[in-house]
């Protein structure tokens, strides 16, 4: 069994792996696999908070299509819609950059299910708070605005980490349209080097296991400190 | 878009609709197949990360983290190109004479639902009042022998209807498997779009099969909850 593994290939290519051609080329690697999970997070924060509160509307006429967005994103594969942007909107818009496609992608899907956790959220406020705000004369938008999602929100920061690290695993789908974030520099590297398969993959799943599993401490960290605070 | 003409009769019938067939029947398959495995291990490390033994419980810990922490298309590629190299040349031989591809997607699939199944179990297990396993330790049942007899059928079925969303998760995650050249429902979708440049068609057909999985199989977890399990939920 003489050397089993030779991990020089990815200190060799270690910086490549880390930001891409970055600062000579564009981003790529560690570095825009980070880019494109935080983008789309932002994004899709907005875009779950519409939808949920699109979907829990008084008005059907509202409701009905928010649902049914959210059912057909749900029911999809990412990569379907994945190859869906990537049709559609050169089509409707004209050329777009593989990376913002990929960011469409991402935060469509991540919408519909982020509007789950927002619904979710709202709903966990107890009713007579809604009730006493309505009875002090404020609006129902303001009773939203002022008393149920701020309460809500604060709630659902836990879910919302979960949701980014699905993110930072679903940003790896973005290697099929030729996106070069780490798992597109991690099979890029194994074309040319075609030896190391074994130490490559291995070594890229740790990066994202690093990557994931940081978060996923900070969300289970922040569950019990947010049922600590509740609890006083 | 403005001057895309619309052709679905490509898609209902002839070559391409044999194709998308083959691609439903493969996703079915790969699906099928996966979910029994990773039922199976998902039990079985489900009940390591219970047990009393220390090490043991350890690594299922690790298992879990590990598998459910890193991208499934990562898994998918470390299986297909890099699993060579720590497989044992019986396996290999075996892998290069049956399709590696299918195999490779199976295996990846299957361990990496297996951690959500895991939790899944471990979830229902714990939801299960421990004085039953008292009772059962108590009237001479080893640890085991009460896991089996009497705390695992009780769980398994409280965690059906999470079950059976991992088993839709997996039908759409098996959509991964077209990476590395397994011809599943996305393959042949993408298959025929590029053969007659009508995308709209083929990405619609694929789309509807997807929906229609899902719809059923929600569909029939929320009978199972309302007529087994009483609850009832709204929406």
């Amino acid at each position: 069994m003489e050397q089993m593994f030779n991990f020089s290939v990815i200190s060799d290519n270690f910086t490549y792996f880390m930001i891409g051609r970055f600062p000579h080329g564009p981003l790529g690697g560690v570095g825009l696999t980070l880019y494109l999970a935080v983008v789309s997070c932002i994004l899709s924060f907005f875009g779950g908070l519409i939808l949920g509160l699109l979907s829990i509307s008084r008005f059907p006429a509202v409701r009905y299509p928010a649902l049914a967005f959210i059912n057909l994103v749900r029911g999809m594969p990412l990569l379907m819609v994945i190859f869906w942007m990537y049709f559609l909107l050169p089509a409707l818009f004209g050329k777009i950059a593989e990376n913002n496609t990929v960011i469409m992608a991402l935060t469509l899907f991540t919408s519909a299910y982020m509007s789950r956790i927002v619904v979710a959220g709202i709903e966990g406020i107890p009713k007579g708070q809604t009730e006493a705000a309505l009875s002090t004369g404020l609006k129902s938008w303001q009773v939203m605005l002022y008393i149920v999602l701020p309460q809500g929100l604060r709630n659902m920061i836990p879910s919302f980490v979960n949701q980014f690290v699905s993110l930072i695993k679903d940003t790896s789908l973005a290697f099929i349209v030729g996106v070069s974030e780490l798992t597109h520099v991690a099979t890029q590297i194994n074309n040319r080097t075609m030896a190391f398969p074994t130490e490559i993959f291995i070594f890229i799943a740790l990066v994202y296991f690093i990557l994931c599993y940081a978060f996923t401490s900070l969300s289970r960290w922040l569950e019990q400190r947010l049922s600590w605070s509740k609890a006083i | 878009m403005l001057n895309y003409t619309f052709d679905w009769s490509i898609i209902t019938s002839g070559q391409y609709f044999d194709w998308l067939v083959s691609g439903l029947i493969t996703t079915l398959k790969l699906s099928a197949i996966s979910i029994v495995m990773a039922f199976i291990l998902g039990l079985v490390i489900a009940v390591m990360r219970m047990s009393h033994n220390k090490p043991v419980r350890w690594f299922a810990h690790i298992y879990l983290e590990f598998f459910r922490n890193t991208p499934l298309l990562v898994q998918i590629f470390f299986w297909y190109f890099g699993s060579y190299k720590i497989l044992p040349t019986v396996i290999n031989d075996w892998l290069n004479k049956t399709g590696f591809e299918f195999a490779a997607a199976a295996i990846a699939l299957t361990i990496y639902t297996s951690a959500f199944i895991a939790e899944d179990i471990r979830s229902g297990v714990l939801s299960i009042p421990k004085e039953q396993m008292e009772a059962a330790r108590s009237a001479g049942f080893s640890y085991l022998r009460s896991m089996q007899y009497i705390i695992l059928p009780q769980a398994v079925r409280i965690t059906i209807p999470p079950l059976v969303n991992q088993f839709l998760n997996l039908a759409k995650n098996s959509s991964l498997a077209m990476t590395i050249g397994v011809m599943e429902m996305t393959y042949q979708a993408r298959q025929v779009e590029s053969y007659t440049f009508k995308g709209f068609e083929a990405f619609t057909a694929a789309t509807v099969v997807y929906l229609v999985l899902s719809i059923v199989i929600t569909a029939m977890v929320n009978l199972y909850n309302e007529k087994v399990l009483n609850i009832h939920k709204a929406a």
